[in-house]
């Protein structure tokens, strides 16, 4: 496995007064797609400009491979970073855009140039260099911010909301684009988004934050199979989250009814909240069913329907591709290895 | 809808038409014709105060011109830049205070203050009583030049500072945190981006002091003596000591004309360094 590259230890910044980032600990390791996923507020941006150099740690330290750069200036620290609006110097065209930084490491004329023309390639903006920026689709302009940094070969990508400012589908075509790239250069990549479907579709790792305070570290599959607490449940695809009491070992009790399941290690009889995914539950006939309600509403969402089902205590999201009239009374069943039980947070 | 928003300019255009296309055509008139102003029979075309013009003695007077207000608009930059910067770099609460101070000189009336300046400056006047008391050498540079390029930095500064300010303050802080990203240093990043980034308000800067310091009549009759005439001072003498109309319009003219040389060459300058931003043209 690759050495961390970047370690955050017990980071924290405060902004008059109000804690955006709460003592946070989290070790990138090399070569990895790492996105920070959270709410706007949730200190995920804080968190990246402290790394990027352009916010001071309040407390806490940076380490970039094992070397402390607290006090390093942005300008000496060897990761670039790509803005939420692209940033880009409206005064030069797209070539000078790209030189800037290797002009300012006094590269040779050729040297620039061969980088250059490499790093066109690779965004797929040869023929450009003699554009204006301000003359570039959104798209276009993105690609040269994506270029002006991965030309400097840093050893880690910053990433900040980058797609934030596209279209649905050219936001699609941009993250196959980048996880391509990533894999292509083989450099870090620290992404910072609010969109979980971005997250999951490219991240090695995702870090899901929530005010100040990192929730959950794990892979996608994880994040999304086995969400720690009812935050994360929400935050990350469609979920309905349901009071439960876990009685023993692998039993737990959903709606007044007993259903199996595959967790463990709870205090008997201890409160639960329950994540059933929509795409999980099962629409059965009601003679067979545990859970019985009737459907209330069905919209099309394309590849499936979204139904919601309801009785008198509960009321369930359900995605099925067979439709079922609203009105008509269905049951409901779920597989013991999609019921997920997590402890209950405490309320502080 | 768009016709009932147009009605609105018709007000402007009218005043337009009868306070600045109207005299300037007036002028014109009376710079190609020669005769008694008063009576319209009398007169008839000629080159003549064109011609008249070709004389060492106001070609002289033309280039001074010239010259003082380039100096003083030099001045203006060097002292405004760094200002603008400052106040652009000051934390949000500062900043309208610092921009309040910039500007109240301007609230008071622009002869008063030149006024002011007569009385500090003159031989007799403030400084030089102060250099008395402590038997210090007397400063002499009023009336002359200097006292006049003084005046002209005093009264036009604030026009240089506001445009570059306005400039400065609305580029991106993210395109500065771009460059030192990039590798930029303080100095690197100034000189690469936040420079090149306010040309089109430095431009503006000089265009707005360059052009009353060129023109001005009062600056270098109160703090000039008579000694040093400029431009004017030249128009003025023209239409209210000489009388002679013809030549008076035959200098605005040509005043007219050698500012808007000077404003294009300053926005081709502009369009070369800088593709995306608009100039005066």
């Amino acid at each position: 496995m690759n050495g961390p590259i970047i370690r955050l230890n017990n980071l924290t910044k405060q902004f008059d007064g109000v804690t955006v980032v709460d003592h946070i600990n989290l070790t990138i390791k090399e070569n990895e797609f790492v996105t920070l996923l959270g709410p706007s507020g949730c200190g995920k941006t804080t968190t990246l400009r402290m790394i990027g150099g352009f916010e001071e740690p309040d407390e806490g330290d940076i380490f970039f491979q094992d070397k402390k750069i607290n006090d390093l200036p942005a300008y000496e620290r060897n990761v670039n970073t790509i803005f939420q609006k692209y940033a880009l110097f409206t005064h030069l065209n797209v070539y000078e855009n790209i030189a800037f930084g290797l002009r300012i490491k006094k590269l040779s004329k050729s040297a620039i140039n061969e980088r250059i023309e490499t790093i066109l390639k690779l965004v797929n903006l040869e023929g450009y260099e003699k554009r204006h920026v301000d003359s570039l689709s959104g798209g276009q302009q993105q690609r040269v911010a994506i270029a002006r940094a991965l030309v400097n070969e840093p050893k880690v990508l910053l990433l900040d909301e980058p797609l934030g400012a596209l279209d649905l589908k050219l936001r699609k075509g941009m993250q196959i684009e980048l996880i391509n790239m990533q894999k292509r250069v083989g450099i870090t990549f620290l992404y910072v988004t609010h969109d979980q479907e971005e997250a999951l579709t490219m991240s090695d790792t995702i870090v899901v934050m929530n005010e100040g305070v990192i929730n959950q570290v794990g892979t996608p599959v994880d994040i999304y199979n086995e969400p720690i607490n009812r935050f994360v449940a929400d935050f990350i695809g469609e979920s309905n989250i349901i009071d439960g009491i876990m009685n023993y070992d692998f039993c737990v009790t959903l709606d007044g009814y007993k259903f199996e399941c595959v967790d463990k290690g709870f205090e008997p009889n201890e409160p639960v909240d329950v994540v059933l995914r929509p795409e999980d539950l099962e629409i059965i006939d009601v003679e067979n069913a545990k859970i019985k309600g009737t459907v209330r509403s069905v919209v099309f969402k394309g590849v499936h329907y979204e139904m919601v089902i309801g009785n008198e205590s509960m009321e369930y999201i359900v995605h099925s591709t067979r439709m079922r009239p609203v009105g008509s009374s269905v049951g409901l069943d779920i597989a013991a290895g999609d019921i997920h039980v997590m402890k209950k947070e405490t309320e502080i | 809808m768009k016709n009932r928003f147009r009605m609105l300019s018709y007000p402007y255009i009218v005043w337009m038409a009868i306070f600045i296309i109207g005299p300037i055509l007036l002028i014109l008139f009376y710079s190609f014709t020669s005769g008694n102003v008063h009576d319209l029979g009398s007169m008839s075309f000629s080159i003549g105060s064109y011609k008249k013009l070709f004389n060492l003695m106001y070609l002289k007077v033309i280039a001074k011109s010239f010259y003082l207000a380039a100096v003083a608009t030099a001045l203006c930059f060097l002292l405004g830049y760094p200002v603008a910067l400052i106040i652009v770099k000051a934390e949000a609460r500062k900043r309208n205070l610092l921009m309040l101070f910039f500007l109240v000189p301007i609230w008071m009336n622009f002869l008063l203050r030149t006024y002011a300046w007569m009385s500090i400056l003159s031989p007799n006047g403030f400084i030089n009583r102060i250099l008395a008391f402590f038997g210090l050498p007397m400063l002499n540079i009023m009336p002359g030049q200097s006292a006049v390029v003084l005046g002209m930095v005093y009264n036009f500064l604030p026009f240089m500072v506001l445009p570059i300010y306005t400039v400065l303050s609305k580029i991106d802080k993210s395109v500065v945190e771009a460059a030192m990203d990039l590798g930029a240093n303080n100095l690197a990043t100034f000189i690469k981006v936040v420079f090149p980034l306010s040309i089109p308000g430095i431009i503006t800067g000089i265009t707005m002091v360059f052009m009353p310091a060129v023109s001005t009549f009062v600056i270098s009759r109160l703090l000039g003596g008579g000694k040093d005439l400029l431009i004017g001072n030249l128009i003025e003498q023209q239409f209210t000591v000489q009388r002679d109309w013809h030549f008076g319009s035959a200098l605005s003219i040509v005043l007219m004309v050698l500012i808007l040389l000077s404003m294009a060459v300053m926005s081709s300058v502009d369009k070369e360094e800088h593709q995306g931003g608009g100039g005066l043209f």
